[in-house]
């Protein structure tokens, strides 16, 4: 198989992941595009590691290696973001990162109607707990 | 152990008592009164020694230099004649007095360590002016009692009249001390030392280049020390510390080093015929001004400090006719007999639980109440008001008589006017004085009205004081009148018929004129219900004073007088009362000539730094602040905005990397 065709895949699955880490509103769904990103970067590493190994003589095959391990460390990740997605959700009652704008300049000026917003998700969430 | 040794133990050992006072006060509360009271006694017994060793022969001269300061030599000097060591045995006297009314005035005060550690440095100081023999060593005592005076004023300093008086004391007798340092120098630059003796062999060798400039100098720094116009402003306020500070700082120490570096160094000031007459004038505003000040005033502790102020104008009126044999004489009958006037006001104030004259005015048979305070007092006001044979007969008589030897032109020591002025007004401030003595005596225990509060007998330390200070203020005079002159320069003391006559008289008319005032005055006070008395009576001295202290201002309208139209100072002084009872407005022209251009200088310095050198500084700062602002819009709180940006920059820079690369 060529070269071309993992590699224009995996360009692709970049492209994606990054409209959505760019563009998607939700949370989750932003998290799924970075997965999308980190996986197009292991196609990358698999599939040059199986192109650079054919011309060798021997090889650790240390691209597939490494692929090991950005799956494990995305894993990891992915599993602290859904655990904060989850708390600020279960704070706020979205995961809209429109909504999210606590580091903003001039927050503090607004901040009343977020505080009554925030009251009404804690209200939301006794209720989703009851 | 030598003389010299004594003398040297003399202001050590209070000061020893003081560091140790100091260091021990809060680890060791048991031994906080003994550390106060026995330095100060064991001080007055050497003092005693020193006296009798010397006996007003030859002075005692000894002399060590620290080190070599390359121009005019410092020295550890003593110099001890008849005036340093029987004015030495006042200052320990009284002292030990002060030390030990004070176990009782102050006896639950919890700042008690500090304030009798102080009290004894303040003492120490004072020995250290008396027997000085060099005038940078004489400094070092000067200023120690400046800063001492400053905390011991400030006593109360709860109150804000206390803080306000410590303040003035401080600053107003620093005013005379600058041009006081500068004679200092002045003077020793002519002499080329600091010794007292060289300087006066100078000034006897004719060898003092600007004597006028020199005097009116050192002029202005007594002034300031001893209360003398135009700088007496801050001992009526001074009234604002506990009363036995007061009795140390009037009768003793402080006031009485200025009356005392004059007669030390008197043949400085004979130099000057001006400076002769400037001290003359001076003191007869002085004398006549704080008389008639004295009949005006409502707090019992004022009128006192108002006659100290005038008895002081007496000692340096002596001095201005050049007899300082009287004014020391003067010196030491006053501080006797001031003590313990102060003393036992401060057993009155106890027991009235007001300072105010208007309000014991109107107590019934507060002299039962408080019958040594009474008797003494009664001596001691005779006494001031040189009634014969107490000891202010003689010592003022003797004054009077010095000033009536200089009218005849006898002395060459100082000009005819300087005695004729001193002589006229000093008779003049002898009617005022019997009157304002009178008046207090009468308001004080001549009260109609309500029963005076009983707070039960006064502690005994404070009473036993009063008799001790009574024997010297009756018979001092009478008895050393004769053996004095042998200690001092040899001057006749005894009073002389004509100038004994008309004070004694002009006293009693004082006295009578003032009774008959009262008379007439004294209906008008049941009309006129008057005064208030501490909130709580059963507290010791210091705490009932300092509540009469604050008191008096809500209460009275202000510190100095009352509303009581049952005063017969307001009847005898009739539209000068006004005046007078604000010590004829000498505060608030200082506050014309000096606070308020003071302030509206600093008012003036501040709009420069505030609207003129800040305004540099913000317009340096708005340009980045302007920035910054345009930058912080950027921070949207968008995640996504801030990852958009980041790809643009990273696709920037690989484009320009690239074009780089190629070489484009």
């Amino acid at each position: 198989m060529h070269l071309a065709y993992p590699a224009v895949l995996s360009v692709l699955l970049f492209c994606t992941g990054l409209y959505g880490v760019l563009a998607r509103r939700n949370a989750i769904l932003v998290l799924m595009s970075v997965e999308l990103m980190l996986n197009a970067v292991n196609l990358n590493l698999v599939a040059f590691d199986v192109w650079l190994s054919r011309a060798a003589e021997e090889t650790l095959h240390s691209g597939q290696a490494l692929t090991l391990f950005t799956i494990a460390i995305a894993a990891a990740e992915i599993g602290i973001g859904l655990a904060i997605v989850l708390a600020v959700y279960r704070n706020r009652g979205t995961s809209d990162i429109d909504k999210l704008r606590d580091t903003a300049e001039g927050h503090e000026a607004d901040a009343s109607a977020g505080d009554a917003a925030a009251a009404e998700s804690a209200a939301e969430k006794a209720e989703a707990t009851a | 152990m030598t003389t010299t040794t004594l003398a040297v133990l003399v202001p050590l050992l209070p000061f020893l008592g003081a560091a140790a006072g100091l260091l021990l006060g809060r680890t060791a509360p048991g031994f906080v009164r003994p550390i106060a009271v026995l330095p100060t006694l064991a001080s007055l017994v050497l003092a005693v020694l020193v006296a009798v060793r010397q006996g007003g022969d030859e002075a005692v001269d000894a002399a060590t230099e620290l080190t070599p300061t390359g121009s005019v030599p410092i020295e550890l000097a003593l110099h001890i004649d008849g005036f340093a060591a029987l004015v030495a045995v006042l200052v320990a006297f009284v002292a030990t007095c002060v030390q030990i009314y004070s176990t009782g005035y102050l006896r639950d005060d919890s700042r008690y360590p500090s304030y009798a550690a102080l009290v004894s440095l303040f003492t120490s100081a004072m020995l250290l002016v008396v027997y000085s023999g060099d005038l940078m060593l004489l400094l070092v005592g000067w200023e120690v009692m400046g800063i001492c005076s400053y905390f011991l004023v400030g006593h109360y300093w709860e109150t804000p009249e206390a803080r306000a008086a410590s303040l003035k004391a401080f600053l107003v007798t620093k005013l005379g001390d600058v041009p006081f340092l500068i004679g200092l120098f002045a003077l020793a630059a002519d002499a080329a030392s600091f010794r007292i003796t060289r300087v006066l062999d100078t000034v006897a060798n004719g060898g003092l280049d600007h004597p006028t400039l020199i005097a009116l100098l050192l002029l202005a720094g007594v002034a300031g020390k001893s209360a003398q116009f135009p700088l007496h402003t801050w001992l009526p306020d001074a009234m604002a510390g506990p009363t036995p500070v007061s009795a140390l700082i009037h009768a003793a120490t402080m006031v009485a080093a200025g009356v005392y570096f004059i007669a030390r160094l008197l043949p400085v000031f004979e130099a000057s015929q001006a400076a002769m007459v400037v001290l003359a004038v001076m003191a007869a505003v002085t004398m006549a001004g704080s008389g008639l000040a004295a009949l005006a005033q409502d707090d019992i502790k004022r009128v006192l400090a108002y006659s100290t102020i005038g008895q002081l104008g007496y000692m340096t009126g002596a001095l201005a006719v050049g007899d300082r044999g009287a004014a020391v004489f003067h010196l030491l009958s006053h501080g006797a007999f001031k003590a313990l006037l102060f003393l036992a006001a401060g057993v009155i104030i106890h027991a009235a639980g007001t300072n105010s004259l208007a309000a014991m005015s109107r107590m019934h048979g507060l002299r039962d109440r408080v019958p040594d305070a009474y008797w003494t007092m009664t001596v001691a006001l005779l006494a001031l008001a040189a009634i014969p044979p107490f000891s202010g007969f003689f010592s003022k008589e003797s004054v009077l008589g010095a000033a009536e030897h200089v009218t005849t032109g006898h002395s060459e020591h100082a000009p005819a006017a300087a005695g004729w002025i001193v002589l006229v007004v000093g008779l003049l401030t002898a009617l005022l004085t019997a009157a304002y003595a009178a008046r207090l005596w009468l308001l004080a225990f001549r009260g109609h009205g309500t029963e005076a509060p009983d707070h039960g007998r006064q502690p005994l330390t404070m009473t036993v004081v009063l008799w001790v200070l009574a024997a010297p203020s009756l018979a001092l005079g009478g008895l050393a009148y004769q053996s004095l002159p042998g200690w001092f320069d040899g001057g006749e003391l005894t009073p002389t018929l004509t100038t004994s006559v008309l004070g004694t008289g002009l006293a009693l008319v004082g006295g009578i004129v003032t009774y008959a005032a009262w008379r007439h005055t004294t209906e008008l006070a049941a009309r006129v219900p008057l005064g208030a008395v501490a909130a709580h009576p059963e507290g010791d001295a210091a705490q009932v004073e300092a509540e009469a202290i604050a008191s008096h201002e809500p209460v009275y309208g202000g510190v100095a007088h009352a509303p009581d139209p049952a005063d017969p100072g307001r009847l005898l002084l009739g539209p000068l009362h006004r005046h007078a009872a604000v010590g004829f407005h000498v505060d608030a022209v200082y506050s014309a000539l000096f606070v308020r251009p003071v302030r509206a200088g600093a008012g003036l310095v501040r709009f420069l730094d505030r609207e003129v050198v800040d305004t540099y500084v913000r317009g340096a700062g708005a340009l980045p602040r302007w920035l910054g602002a345009a930058v912080r819009r950027a921070q949207t709180g968008n995640v996504q905005t801030y990852v958009s940006a980041l790809l643009a920059g990273t696709v920037v820079l690989v484009v320009a990397a690239v074009l780089v690369a190629t070489g484009a």
